[in-house]
């Protein structure tokens, strides 16, 4: 039973509690870095290693913060730890580092990492707060890959992935450059795009709600008649 | 004289910090809900975000003093958070009818992207001023201070201007016959891409 809720707190925030598409926090880097798959899997990657340690590092001295200055210590916490990720990435990465240019830095005031930190990772335990700070991350990188796919998509006609190590050519797919529509990689595209993703996913999650409702409307009438039934066999 | 107005204008119209370069994208959505809240958190916002600019330009100088910048984003984010409280405190203190207005807006602007931004982007005047195809013209380090508070004021007032439009948009779209699904948020970030497209591809090129 037990490890059933720890499978939960990872697998929850996956999609169904999605932080972006059903909280909509954090959205400023969502619509500002997936312009291509390549920079969304960067941030992305990013943003796991940050909610991961953070989440891991506050649940473990949650017990001597005083509560009145919470909020201060959780945020220099947080940006010493982005800190940390961005100057690794410039050494490792500096190719993906420069294109990312200062959304790295803004890591730090994105509302994702201080919510689960003041909603989950102050309230429980090490190992519960490592799993959701892991759920949390890629819920985000998925919510990334699936904008920068379609963005990608339309706006350069094709994908172009690097080695973000060596900054060589890994793979290179342009088969509609001829009708690309340039701006779906400019903020304005970014917007209507998650616009768009956002309606058909609330409309998918009303049809699932609805046709789950009917289901059990049916088994309550089944298991009605069923009764019904047997009463009339009593009889 | 023109060279400051054509900062106020690019950093408020063409440049806009929400439209161009989506930051601030989690408030904008989440305080346009009336016209009102939005008044009042975007001066709120213009207040702090001046206030904080200010203080990390100046701390900025004793970082580069003493050749630690890489603690900037770990000190600009504890000086916002601290500005914040401060003007928090001051505003119960002085105009208690203020703070019941502003009174909930205040702790979001610590997580609001725009502050952080324009902090980090003040300290470097020469890139910044390139960016916008302008230079400094009055000189020296009175013209940086001067052009960077122009830029603080212009950055902020663009978001109010962004956030004050939405909202009026908002009260709209609650009247509107929209589907199911794309009721609220959707057609929100619907209605913000075709503002975008206005201020990004249609105002640019007139400052």
């Amino acid at each position: 039973m037990k490890k059933d809720g720890k499978l939960a707190t990872f697998v929850n925030p996956l999609i169904r509690e999605n932080a972006i598409l059903v909280n909509l926090l954090g959205l400023c880097p969502v619509l500002g870095i997936t312009t291509s798959l390549n920079n969304a899997l960067g941030m992305g990657v990013a943003v796991i290693l940050v909610l991961f340690f953070t989440n891991t590092f506050i649940s473990l001295i949650r017990k001597w913060v005083p509560s009145e200055v919470r909020i201060p210590v959780f945020i220099v916490i947080i940006a010493c730890f982005v800190t940390m990720v961005e100057y690794l990435m410039k050494a490792f990465t500096p190719d993906l580092a420069s294109s990312l240019g200062l959304f790295i830095p803004m890591i730090t005031v994105n509302c994702i990492i201080l919510g689960r930190a003041e909603a989950f990772a102050s309230k429980n335990g090490v190992v519960d707060s490592m799993l959701d700070g892991l759920g949390t991350g890629v819920g985000f990188l998925i919510s990334c890959l699936i904008l920068a796919f379609f963005r990608e998509l339309l706006g350069t006609g094709g994908f172009t992935i690097n080695n973000p190590f060596n900054n060589e050519l890994l793979f290179s797919f342009l088969p509609f450059e001829a009708i690309k529509m340039p701006i779906f990689v400019q903020s304005s595209g970014g917007f209507m795009m998650f616009g768009l993703i956002l309606g058909v996913f609330y409309c998918i999650r009303i049809m699932m709600e609805e046709s789950k409702k009917e289901k059990e409307k049916k088994a309550k009438e089944a298991e009605n008649k069923k009764i019904a039934a047997e009463g009339k066999e009593i009889k | 004289m023109l060279e400051l107005f054509k900062v106020l204008m690019i950093s408020m119209l063409t440049s806009n910090v929400v439209f161009s370069l989506p930051y601030g994208v989690c408030s904008y959505l989440g305080v346009s809900k009336s016209k009102k809240s939005s008044i009042g958190m975007g001066f709120a916002l213009t207040f702090v975000t001046i206030l904080a600019s200010v203080i990390c330009y100046l701390i900025n100088m004793l970082l580069e003093v003493l050749s630690i910048e890489y603690m900037a984003t770990i000190c600009f984010i504890l000086v916002v958070a601290s500005v914040v409280q401060f003007v928090e405190m001051f505003i119960k203190k002085f105009s208690p009818s203020l703070y019941k207005s502003l009174g909930i807006y205040l702790p979001l602007i610590t997580t609001n992207c725009v502050v952080l931004y324009v902090c980090k982007q003040v300290v470097d005047m020469d890139t910044l001023l390139g960016g916008l195809g302008l230079s400094n013209t009055i000189g020296g380090e009175f013209g940086n201070f001067l052009f960077m508070l122009i830029y603080a004021l212009g950055t902020a007032l663009g978001y109010f201007l962004a956030l004050y439009i939405f909202s009026v948009l908002r009260e709209r779209l609650e009247i509107a016959p929209v589907p199911k699904g794309f009721a609220g948020v959707a057609v929100g970030l619907l209605c913000t891409a075709i503002m975008a497209m206005i201020f990004m591809n249609g105002l640019t090129g007139i400052f």
